[in-house]
């Protein structure tokens, strides 16, 4: 046992509130942490004890499945006890503050706090009055931590790295959270990143985060090796940003014709939920050339070493 | 630092040709048998037993895997940084089987004990044995005693028992290094 070679290197952070604060050595050990945890997703019995006196609240103030499930998923399977909290069924309408309700929630003795909120930043600003580790799973149109680092995953198992790679993220750049979580962590791991997209759901300034933009599909489809396919978020857009939702298909969805017609076998990817026939069509969300459904089976294995890491940082039980 | 050697070259394969034949004595033609080495130098460990024991018996099938403990262990937040995990490897389930551990090392117990736990993720064995290169005596923290032993030595907790490997480390033997 005493030639166990531990690898000096631990996360540079408390809580995961977005990827712009990691570095490239925090994503590279979440990674291999993963490794580690997508071989026991695999097992007969899919469960570890590392996490046996841990209490995580999923704290969810707007709608989510696939990753609040994939959340409870990881935090079950590290065997700690969870806590879940939906704003829709709560006692927030009464009036409450969010570091009110966060902490009468830590005040029965929670240690770890996944929060998805609908106001940029709100992670940020409850890791000022809290003191517990928090992980973000998406603030508004701010971050998303977990699906990116999850996305990069999925395109280093399919690619083999993740680095020199030119991936184009696709759709409604403005309101994505996904969209930005993914440019810093593709950049940090040394892809090239180009948005793609109409004018209007464009961020005026987005150039400046060093990523190509485009506007024409096919070209951007010819540069890259990985299309990410993002969902046009209607809930989040007060005004109508284009014309109809068929011109918008007709521009930037991607169909098995498109796909095709490329001189080369690109990856196709898609944070969920798909809206079939709006940006991507059910043939090629289904094609052996999508790995939607491999990101999310790495999502648990992401998460459940994301947990792992920080539940490392919590203080030694005494 | 000061370093005594254990197991020299000579002496090392002497000391696994004799483990391998103590196993055959409770194995016969290990059709029931699995061989799970714990990551990282049990690997090593395993595979050179499994490789030697295919040479003696003649046969191809000996069931030979790894595990990684890094999940199970009673350390978790006890230590500065968690441990990053090594990989895992079984394709095989050891319901019913015989399952003989094996570690290059045994001193406090911990890791076997976690070991223990690690395989009940692949069924239930009919029986656990243990199988080390190398027993600390007197230093165990847990009731944990191996069934078979390469070598056993008398050490002090300072002490550091090193174990290397041809294939990694270009030679095999294995020395006691005193601060």
């Amino acid at each position: 046992m005493e030639s166990r070679t531990e690898i000096k290197k631990h996360l540079s952070t408390k809580h995961l509130l977005g990827i712009k604060n990691i570095t490239a050595d925090d994503i590279n050990l979440i990674f291999s942490t993963a490794d580690g945890f997508k071989e026991v997703l695999n097992r007969p019995i899919k469960k570890v004890p590392s996490l046996r006196d841990i209490t995580v609240a999923n704290l969810f103030f707007e709608n989510s499945t696939r990753t609040r499930i994939s959340f409870e998923l990881a935090e079950k399977r590290l065997s700690a006890d969870v806590v879940n909290f939906s704003a829709s069924t709560s006692a927030l309408k009464k009036g409450e503050t969010l570091v009110d309700t966060v902490n009468n929630i830590l005040a029965m003795k929670v240690d770890m706090v996944v929060m998805r909120h609908p106001n940029p930043g709100a992670c940020v600003y409850l890791s000022k009055h809290i003191d517990v580790n928090i992980i973000n799973a998406g603030d508004g149109a701010h971050e998303h931590p977990t699906q990116a680092l999850l996305d990069a995953y999925s395109i280093r198992e399919e690619l083999g790295s993740v680095k020199g790679k030119k991936v184009v993220i696709v759709g409604d750049i403005l309101h994505s959270r996904v969209a930005l979580s993914n440019i810093f962590c593709l950049q940090k791991l040394g892809a090239e990143v180009m948005v793609c997209g109409p004018t209007t759901l464009m961020p005026r300034h987005i150039s400046s985060l060093g990523v190509k933009v485009g506007h024409n599909l096919r070209e951007a489809l010819e540069w890259c090796d990985v299309a990410n396919m993002l969902r046009i978020q209607l809930e989040r857009q007060e005004i109508k940003y284009f014309p109809s939702l068929r011109e918008y298909t007709m521009m930037f969805g991607l169909n098995k014709e498109i796909l095709d017609s490329l001189s080369k076998k690109i990856t196709v990817m898609h944070p969920g939920p798909i809206n079939r026939g709006v940006e991507i069509t059910s043939e090629v969300a289904d094609s052996d050339q999508s790995i939607i459904l491999n990101q999310v089976e790495n999502g648990v294995a992401i998460r459940m070493a994301i947990l792992y890491l920080l539940a490392g940082k919590i203080e030694k039980p005494s | 630092m000061n370093r005594r050697s254990i197991l020299n070259e000579k002496s090392f394969e002497l000391t696994i040709n004799r483990l391998c034949y103590e196993l055959i004595e409770n194995h016969n033609d290990f059709s029931n048998t699995a061989l799970v080495g714990l990551q990282p130098r049990g690997a090593n460990l395993a595979e050179r037993i499994s490789a030697k024991l295919k040479e003696i018996l003649g046969t191809k099938d000996i069931l030979c895997g790894n595990i990684d403990v890094t999940f199970s262990r009673d350390d978790f937040r006890r230590r500065d940084n968690p441990i990053v995990p090594q990989s895992t490897n079984m394709n095989f389930i050891i319901e019913d089987k015989t399952v003989v551990l094996i570690d290059d090392v045994l001193f406090s117990g911990r890791t076997v004990r976690a070991g223990l736990d690690e395989i009940l993720s692949y069924g239930r064995p009919r029986s656990v044995e243990l199988l080390v290169l190398i027993d600390r005596r007197f230093s165990r923290q847990i009731p944990i005693e191996p069934n078979y032993v390469g070598k056993a030595v008398d050490t002090v907790q300072t002490q550091k028992v090193r174990v290397e490997w041809s294939e990694i480390d270009g030679k095999d033997q294995v020395y006691l290094e005193t601060e």
